[in-house]
């Protein structure tokens, strides 16, 4: 047997968060730091620091969660280390000014679960979060890991283990929404010549702006991935699989590599899995960062070496996938959900959700949000839930506007539909999809028509080029939108972006580009007063497309307030300011170029910006 | 090197779940505070301390919390122990060596018997932040 490594006991365990977000604001340096001051006061062997996962709660960062007692410190520094381990490791006198205290009430929460952010959380594919170290596969092993297959090897016939995951309901957490056991029936079921082979892959290569929870979950435990798959693998007959995941993501695949590692020492891949006579064994594929390549057939062209270019579809991967063999490929999150299924039933997880969406959705919450972080809440839970609930509300208390839920595939929804429950259906309904997670929150100071700007500049960006429509179409799209935000926009422009738009749904080859004019089409169904407004009065009602804008100075501000500061003249660009210290000062329209620079300047509000 | 059978893997798993099983909060059976104010470290809290992690390792029980806390005011009597057994109340031990607290584990934390020969007596200071 392979020797597992020797447990101490200690008193506390620190678990620090070092998944990306904290680690790049320092989380390694803080437990260094820890570790220090834990030696110099002589307890190193009751007091422990532990590397954990993403924590969640990314707008805090660097985390610290004590435990036993499950206290939260944040926003860490290298200075508060010394204080925090005397005062609390030491003393036990926890340390309030490290606390969160909420904005509302500015008291001190001490324990995680009564933080707001985290109460109405369901942890399922993110269930060990925080709690073990990643590159430790016996913490992994501690949490009931690879129990789920053990008992999917020895116990379960591959049929049984289909049908568990079919009467959860579990669906693909990709964005579509497929079926994940009808999938694995498909490719269990599917022909395969010369020897049988089957592959399953993981699809890890989440490339939405602002989406990171597969990063997350293969940052924090890679082995519910691992564990995932080889149950996939018994109940599909594979026995090969591949994580595709982007090279971007450097933690990600070096923590995943550590725990295949790991995973074949101890014989939980590789020939005769725990003794059961199943072969099978796992490859990371390293991807460049292209967009395309999360679509599957590119995904799996990229896989055997040809450049990442998607193929119409029939056939779909499930008859004729990888080097033309019968291929499952999940989402990162759709495997973690496997093992859980396995070992708590499918009635458990179905009794999770609404109707037609079972279980549970990991979400990255991102824009402008208090709490932007890493949530994971049950299907059902309404838009309000997530955005004032847990997200904290709008800072500096502006005005929520709408939420783009799908990334550039997916749509904006405005705050009308605040109540909506989250579910594949009734996002899809109101115009968006579900996509991998990513949720961008956008206030008040947010113009729509540049937003679809935004989404258009990345598919155009991100098309591969391979068909017509979207290689062209989304530059088109994109030159209309850039002219309506220029203030050159036409009556015509709209009819022709609703005919681009439906044109390039209807024929594009692969999911990029079908879903590529879906910012547009749903900022223009809930949104169309600003693009006419963009276009008749040639006017941008948030005032960010800058070359609508028209700078004056209030000449009473600057004067009586500002005493003619001067500071507007010395830093524009274009010579366009006149005025001396102690004058009422004035901008030259013709002059001005727009910049904006003399508002964001000047400290009395006297520039306005209309 | 040799691969796990399923009974190796469950073995792994519960001898690393003793360790680790305190991350998760679960239900305890008593915990064990050392009172860590400047009189109690220069009494010996650290000795007292590191026989009960003792205790605990070499039993491997999993299901007891030691802590620390300040200063409970009685200097004059450090080292001081309080031990709160699940559903009772909590009892202070006072003027503590090695031995008494080896005692007072084996009878009182795991035994549920209070040693009244070192007791102060019922209840303690509130420690709340």
């Amino acid at each position: 047997m392979a020797q597992p490594a020797i447990h101490k006991n200690y008193r506390l365990h620190l678990m620090v968060c070092a998944g990306t977000g904290c680690v790049s604001n320092h989380s390694y340096e803080i437990k260094a730091a820890l570790e220090k001051e834990i030696e110099k006061h002589g307890l190193e062997k009751e007091v422990s620091v532990v590397p954990t996962g993403c924590n969640g709660f990314c707008e805090r960062g660097p985390i610290l969660v004590v435990q036993p007692g499950n206290i939260f410190y944040q926003q860490l520094a290298l200075k508060d280390v010394p204080h925090l381990v005397e005062e609390h490791f030491l003393k036990g006198r926890p340390v309030a000014r490290l606390m969160y205290s909420p904005p509302e009430t500015k008291q001190p929460v001490p324990v995680l679960n009564d933080i707001p952010f985290f109460k109405k959380q369901v942890l399922i594919a993110l269930r060990n979060r925080g709690l073990i170290d990643p590159e430790k596969i016996d913490e992994y092993i501690a949490r009931d890991g690879y129990k789920a297959m053990a008992k999917a090897l020895s116990d379960m016939l591959p049929e049984k283990i289909i049908s568990e995951i079919t009467l959860a309901g579990l669906r693909g957490r990709g964005g579509a929404g497929f079926p994940t056991g009808l999938k694995w029936q498909l490719v269990r079921q599917a022909a395969s010549a010369n020897g049988g082979q089957k592959y399953i892959v993981c699809n890890g290569d989440e490339g939405d702006p602002g989406a990171f929870m597969d990063r997350s979950i293969l940052e924090a435990d890679p082995h519910s991935i691992i564990e995932g798959m080889v149950i996939g693998a018994k109940a599909m007959g594979a026995t090969a699989g591949f994580v595709y995941v982007r090279n971007e993501y450097p933690l990600a695949v070096e923590r995943l590599g550590i725990a295949l590692k790991q995973a074949r020492e101890y014989g939980l891949l590789g020939p005769d899995i725990l003794g059961t006579g199943f072969d099978f064994d796992i490859q990371i594929k390293r991807g460049a960062g292209a967009f395309v390549c999360g679509e599957e057939t590119a995904l799996l062209a990229s896989i055997e070496g040809l450049l990442g270019e998607p193929r119409p579809r029939p056939p779909y991967p499930a008859q004729s996938g990888l080097w033309g063999k019968p291929t499952c490929i999940n989402n990162v999150e759709t495997w973690a959900n496997v093992p859980t299924i396995i070992n708590r039933g499918a009635k458990w997880f179905a009794g999770i959700g609404t109707d037609t969406s079972k279980g549970t959705k990991v979400f990255s919450l991102v824009g402008k949000i208090n709490n932007t972080g890493l949530v994971e809440v049950p299907m059902g839970i309404t838009l309000r839930e997530i955005i004032y609930d847990i997200g904290g509300g709008i800072p500096e208390g502006k005005a929520f506007k709408a939420v783009q839920t799908g990334g550039p595939s997916g749509g904006c929804i405005p705050k009308e539909n605040i109540d909506l429950p989250i579910d594949y259906e009734s996002l899809a309904q109101a115009g968006s999809m579900m996509g991998s997670g990513g949720m961008v929150i956008m206030d008040e100071g947010t113009c729509m028509v540049d937003i679809a700007r935004y989404f258009l500049s990345f598919t155009r960006d991100e098309s591969c080029g391979k068909c017509t429509p979207c290689r062209e179409g989304t530059k088109s799209m994109l030159d209309i939108l850039t002219r309506i935000t220029e203030g050159k926009g036409t009556a015509e422009d709209i009819v022709l972006l609703e005919d681009l738009a439906q044109a390039i749904k209807d024929t594009a080859l692969c999911g990029l580009g079908k879903t590529a004019p879906n910012p547009v089409l749903t900022t223009l169904r809930y949104f169309r007063n600003e693009y006419e407004t963009h276009i008749r009065k040639k006017k941008c009602p948030a005032h960010v497309c800058r070359q609508l804008n028209v700078y004056t100075i209030d000449p009473d501000l600057c004067l009586h307030k500002g005493k003619g500061c001067d500071v507007c003249r010395r830093n524009c660009a274009s010579d366009a300011i006149a005025g001396r210290k102690n004058e009422a000062h004035s901008i030259d329209q013709v002059k001005c170029i727009k910049c904006g620079v003399c508002a964001d300047v000047c400290n009395f509000g006297a520039v306005m910006v209309d | 090197m040799p691969k796990l059978t399923i009974q190796d893997l469950e073995k792994i798993r519960e001898e690393t779940r003793r360790t680790v099983a305190i991350r998760e909060g679960g239900a305890y059976r008593a915990r064990v505070n050392v009172h860590f104010g400047t009189c109690g470290i220069a009494a010996g809290a650290r000795t007292i301390m590191s026989a009960l992690m003792k205790e605990v390792e070499t039993r491997g029980v999993a299901d007891v919390l030691l802590t620390s806390s300040g200063c409970a005011g009685l200097c004059s009597q450090e080292p001081m122990i309080t031990v709160e057994v699940a559903g009772h109340a909590p009892v202070k031990y006072v003027n503590l060596t090695e031995p008494k607290v080896r005692d007072i584990f084996e009878k009182h934390v795991l035994g549920g018997e209070i040693v009244t020969e070192f007791a102060l007596g019922i209840g303690s200071e509130k420690t709340d932040y």
